[in-house]
């Protein structure tokens, strides 16, 4: 799956904040680490800001904090914000009548189901101690014995 | 001061092997759960953990709060032994004060005493109370797909 640059953004923003609730980061600052535009991730916090998701603090030392409930909040409630996640298809009516577009869209349909159904299940909490887990790691370890055993070119 | 159910399940339950008299509170936790009563099935699975499984139950003094089931699998699908949870259910009272996690935990440490270190389970793709669980306990998906189809 490819997220929009919107989504992950607002992604990287709500996990950064959300893993220390009482910390506050400007959008220069969440930007800079993850080295995407200011400007965008400016607009994206806005966004979140509104959902109630973030909320900015003025003054000095201003910025972001996390403003949600990590344990109810999915990454399916903040992908929702910057995505279209209903179910459906782009196909136009001449395309709709022919079978092999019925059949290419029920299987892309499949993997949409799927998709929606993980999203729905990792809350930010799951996801962060996910993160601190480093499952990736493994699967990283595994390439590596593979790579190991196999014979040089 | 009353004490919340947080405290009262976390305190108080304890996590066992089943007995014989957990059978009828499990299916009546399951029948209300789920709008479903198994009785049947669920004598079954009994029996198939008592021989070759593992069926724990959360329970306080005056009644049964939960239980979880699962099994040791081998070869199956070509995989090497693994953990195959079947079924973990709590009161939905004494929800959200860790008796799912500590269920989970205990059946984990069952799989690990019997020599596997993998656990796995299956789940309907609706049904996100329980995924939700099953990813709060680290459980990322597994190498295998499910597939089915109708038999006209």
């Amino acid at each position: 799956m490819r997220l929009q640059k919107a989504t992950a953004f607002a992604l990287y923003a709500v996990l950064e904040l959300a893993a220390d609730p009482g910390r506050q980061m400007t959008a220069v600052e969440i930007a800079e680490k993850y080295g995407i535009s200011t400007h965008h991730l400016a607009k994206v916090l806005r966004d979140l800001g509104r959902a109630g998701l973030v909320a900015a603090v003025r003054g000095v030392g201003g910025g972001y904090r996390f403003a949600g409930n990590a344990k109810r909040l999915t990454l399916m409630d903040v992908v929702r914000l910057f995505e279209d996640t209903s179910a459906g298809s782009d196909l136009s009516a001449a395309e709709a009548r022919q079978e092999i577009a019925q059949g290419l869209y029920f299987v892309l349909h499949e993997i949409d189901d799927q998709t929606a159904a993980t999203l729905r299940s990792i809350s930010l909490t799951t996801m962060l101690k996910l993160i601190a887990r480093r499952p990736w790691d493994a699967g990283m370890r595994s390439a590596a014995a593979a790579l190991a055993r196999s014979p040089a070119p | 001061m009353a004490r919340t159910p947080r405290q009262r399940s976390t305190v108080e339950a304890a996590i066992r092997p089943a007995r014989a008299s957990d059978l009828a509170p499990v299916i009546a936790l399951d029948s209300e759960t789920t709008g479903l009563a198994k009785p049947e099935y669920w004598h079954e699975m009994f029996q198939r953990c008592a021989r070759n499984g593992f069926f724990l139950v959360a329970a306080d003094e005056a009644r049964l709060l939960g239980f979880v089931a699962g099994e040791v699998r081998a070869w199956e699908f070509g995989s090497p032994p693994c953990g195959w949870v079947f079924a973990v259910q709590v009161r939905p009272g004494s929800r959200q004060a860790g008796l799912g996690s500590r269920l989970f935990a205990a059946l984990c440490e069952a799989f690990r005493a019997a020599g596997v270190d993998r656990v796995r389970t299956m789940l309907a793709r609706e049904d996100t109370v329980i995924h939700a669980f099953f990813r709060s306990q680290g459980m990322t998906a597994g190498p295998f797909i499910q597939l089915e189809s109708r038999l006209d």
